[in-house]
């Protein structure tokens, strides 16, 4: 794989001044290496462009589109995918996949609930990303110790996972009446969702992660050639580790938003989180073969493809191409983004 | 089947052994005009233009990174030209690629062999052209493959699979598959690169053969002699640019090397730093093993001294340095470093005790090819930055800085993208980044491997300063020349096991050479251990 024009990622953007950040770089690659560097930014910006042109097609064609309140819906609606999107983009930026996500949120919601009826909502709630932390742990020793690629650890873990749901609840939901649990999915600070908040604060502490810090950087190198950072005293274990359990909280958390919206554990409860994070990710242009990619992208994505789906409804058109249209964005965008990756060599 | 089951012939369609009708006057095999390739920032060729007549053995000769290479990829297929025009036997090549190539007669044996390991001999050397039946495989590889063998003269086991065989038999199926598939044309980049002498003349035979059936060999090569010998023409290419095309005959090593260099060869090695006073030594090895690779190594390297170690491809030579380093099992034997033992080596301590590795292959093990330069060059040193947990990226970067102005790095870009940059460019990133902390021990493997003459001097010169400031260096590299000009001792390592030590100043390189080979040795010592 030929990574020229998309070497000066995004490992060292500024986290917070994104704007400014792109005009930036903009300016900077057109100018220094031309025709390719044109395409590495179609690469890069193709979500963001798709996303901008979808936003504006629908604020003219429904009135009900651009309103903040149902802005907000969507955003508070994708909050739990828009967190386990951030934090997988960390785990395929290291090389990895985790196929676990769904599982963890599976029996982190049924655990969240199961404790919020034995002692306390407040402690249901935060025991999902809890365990979700100890679950992708889990994960990553079971790669980095058996030398398992993480597809199959994470497919195979899966299953244990969301075998551990069923067998807490024998398949029965677990319905908590404490007001209190619910706060989490449903509660508002000053008119904004709390787990639109929780997003937010998520995604500033997964890019902060991914750019400002040793464990980020080594996350890059360990994706870009494991070799390499091996040999510079990288401890790869370790990162892969770090990466696959910042996945599980990040499920775990998007566990306790779920359930808490709900109010009331079900062992099928974001079981299909883990396809729709993977198609955010890949979605906003991180490299499957790792080494490159930006939180702030797939997050996007998955924006991207909610916009798609409420689209949809505001357009009153017909669901059943729902899926069908949503596939080929996933295709085009993908394919522009090989378009830019790739070089004739 | 017109096929009948007692044709001698083997190939795809049984032409291989056909006489190629001769007619007076043939196309030329192949036509380069005006060809040009750029990587990134290094021009790769330069308006090359050459004529390759039909049957003809033709010599592309030229240093490391001069485009020898790259001009046998893009006649194969593997590389499309910037500009230019390419003519294979008379007609152009429009949307030429390896597909087209090959149907249209162009093998190539490229450097890094193209196999698929898992395979048996006779699958991969059938591979593309196997013969079927109604959708079923014909189980006649066999057969086609001992008609193969017995025109080629190579001895292989057709159900050895692939992934078993040293590199050398590699070579061979590569070949009898170019045969398979009756290339009319055959590229044969740096093919004896990792032959045994007995080999490499088993593999000068066959590139006579392929001659004298009317095949024309493209045979890119780095040894003057082997061009000179048994090449028609030759080809001489510097940074890109053809210098010049002529009859072997009129042409001599020495004028081939002014050809190559541009200059005389004298200046390319710096002088040797001054032997460096008598002390202990910082970096001891005691009978040292590791794996199949490493039987029995002992050495010894003091402050200051540049001690090379000269072997082949396959000797150990490598293994030796990764185990120093930490990245291969130390199974027996021991490593001091000053004077303590060195035990349970990682590279993340070999880098805290200032010993460091320089490794062969910079894309696989040495650089990010995805990060930039400055990633790359503070990879190992980025707790010098971590200030509670968060990356200072200003003194990240003026480190960098001051390393790419200290390396003279082109282009002078903290945030360039490492894999634009030209392979010596890629190489001194390798040393700033584990100069940083001015190390004690250096371990070089094959420090100049694939990067251009000025980068090489460069290099070179490097490595004299580093020793200047009492480094202790290991040097490996397959250009002898290199080891035997720089190193104060040399020692010869050959199966994994130190068969000899040499003073570079007193001995000559072909008798080095020799030894190394397992030819006759006459003046060397003794194992020195």
């Amino acid at each position: 794989m030929n990574i020229d024009s998309q070497a000066t990622d995004d490992s060292s953007a500024p986290a917070l001044s994104i704007p400014s950040a792109l005009l930036t770089r903009l300016r900077a690659e057109v100018a220094g290496d031309g025709w390719w560097s044109v395409l590495g930014l179609v690469r890069r910006y193709a979500v963001l462009v798709m996303l901008a042109a979808l936003f504006v097609v629908l604020s003219v064609a429904s009135s009900a589109f651009l309103t903040t309140e149902n802005l907000q819906n969507i955003v508070n609606e994708q909050s739990y995918l828009a967190i386990v999107a951030a934090a997988g983009t960390l785990v395929i930026i290291s090389g990895g996949f985790d196929l676990s996500t769904g599982a963890i949120a599976q029996v982190g919601n049924v655990v969240a609930a199961w404790v919020a009826v034995h002692y306390s909502s407040t402690l249901g709630l935060a025991a999902a990303p809890v365990l979700g932390l100890a679950l992708g742990c889990l994960n990553g020793l079971v790669i980095t110790r058996l030398r398992i690629h993480s597809f199959l650890a994470t497919l195979a873990s899966s299953l244990v996972y969301a075998g551990l749901a069923l067998l807490i609840t024998n398949g029965f939901l677990i319905p908590v009446k404490d007001p209190a649990f619910t706060v989490l999915g449903q509660g508002r600070v000053g008119g904004v969702y709390i787990a639109v908040l929780v997003l937010i604060a998520f995604v500033l502490v997964a890019m902060v992660l991914l750019n400002r810090t040793v464990l980020g950087r080594h996350i890059f190198a360990v994706g870009g050639n494991q070799q390499a950072a091996e040999l510079s005293g990288v401890r790869v274990d370790a990162v892969k580790v770090a990466a696959f359990g910042f996945s599980g909280l990040a499920a775990g958390l998007a566990a306790a938003i779920l359930v808490s919206r709900v109010a009331s554990g079900e062992p099928q409860t974001g079981g299909d989180i883990t396809l729709q994070a993977i198609a955010s990710v890949i979605l906003g242009g991180t490299s499957i073969y790792g080494g490159v990619g930006a939180v702030w992208r797939s997050v996007a994505g998955v924006f991207l493809l909610a916009l798609i789906a409420n689209g949809f409804d505001l357009l009153n058109a017909n669901p059943f191409y729902k899926d069908l249209v949503t596939g080929l964005v996933i295709v085009s965008a993908v394919a522009l983004s090989a378009a830019g990756g790739r070089r004739r060599r | 089947m017109p096929q009948s089951s007692s044709s001698p012939v083997p190939g795809g369609g049984g032409r291989i052994t056909l006489p190629q009708p001769r007619g007076g006057t043939r196309a030329p095999a192949v036509e380069l005009e005006g060809i040009s390739k750029r990587f990134g920032s290094t021009q790769a060729l330069a308006d090359v233009s050459l004529t390759i007549e039909a049957g003809e053995i033709h010599a592309l000769v030229g240093e490391n990174g001069a485009g020898k290479s790259t001009l046998g990829k893009i006649i194969g297929g593997i590389y499309v030209p910037d500009e230019g025009r390419l003519t294979v036997a008379g007609v152009a090549t429009g949307g030429w690629d390896t597909k087209r190539a090959v149907s249209a007669g162009v093998a190539t044996i490229q450097q890094e062999l193209s196999l698929v390991p898992d395979l048996t001999v006779a699958e991969n050397v059938f591979l593309g052209v196997e013969r079927s039946r109604f959708g079923l495989l014909r189980g006649d590889l066999r057969r086609r493959f001992e008609v193969l063998q017995s025109q080629s003269g190579f001895k292989l086991d057709p159900d050895a699979k692939v992934r078993d065989l040293r590199i050398a038999d590699q070579q061979k199926v590569e070949v009898l598959r170019a045969l398979a598939r009756d290339a009319r044309v055959i590229v044969m980049d740096e093919p004896t690169s990792s032959l045994t002498a007995d080999e490499t003349a088993k593999l000068h035979d066959l590139i006579h053969a392929l001659q004298a059936d009317g095949r024309t060999v493209i045979y890119v090569t780095h040894f003057l002699d082997a061009a000179l010998e048994h090449g028609d023409r030759v080809t001489v290419l510097r940074d890109g640019r053809l210098i010049r095309t002529s009859p072997t005959a009129e042409e001599t090593s020495d004028s081939l090397v002014e050809a190559m260099l541009g200059r005389s060869l004298e200046i390319t090695f710096p002088a040797r730093p001054p032997e460096p006073p008598a002390a202990e030594p910082v970096l001891s090895l005691r009978d040292v093993r590791s794996g199949d690779a490493v039987r029995g190594v002992s050495l010894d390297v003091r402050p200051g001294e540049i001690v090379g170690l000269a072997g082949l491809v396959g000797s150990g030579r490598s293994e030796v340095a990764r185990v120093i380093f930490g990245a291969e099992p130390l199974d027996g034997g021991e490593i001091l470093v000053g004077d303590r033992p060195y035990q349970n080596a990682t590279p993340r301590r070999s880098s805290r005790r200032k010993l460091v590795l320089i490794p062969e292959d910079r894309r696989q093990q040495g650089l990010v090819l995805t990060q930039r330069v400055s990633d790359n060059i503070t990879l190992p040193h980025l707790r010098k930055f971590n200030r509670a947990g968060f990356l200072m990226h200003g003194r990240e970067r003026s480190l960098a800085r001051r390393m790419i102005e200290r390396f003279d790095i082109h282009p002078r870009r903290v945030d360039g993208p490492v894999a634009t940059l030209s392979g010596g460019n890629q190489q001194k990133v390798l040393f700033a980044k584990w100069m940083v902390d001015e190390p004690a021990v250096v371990l070089l493997d094959e420090p100049t491997r694939g990067v251009d003459v000025g980068a090489k001097q460069h290099i070179y010169e490097i490595i004299v300063e580093l020793a200047r400031g009492g480094a202790a260096i290991l040097l490996i590299s397959s250009e002898l020349e290199e080891v035997m000009a720089l190193s104060h001792r040399v020692y010869l390592i050959r199966d994994g096991r130190i068969v000899g030590q040499v003073d570079p100043r007193a001995v000559p390189v072909d008798d080095v050479l020799f030894s190394l080979f397992e030819v006759q040795a006459p003046v060397l010592p003794a194992s020195a251990n």
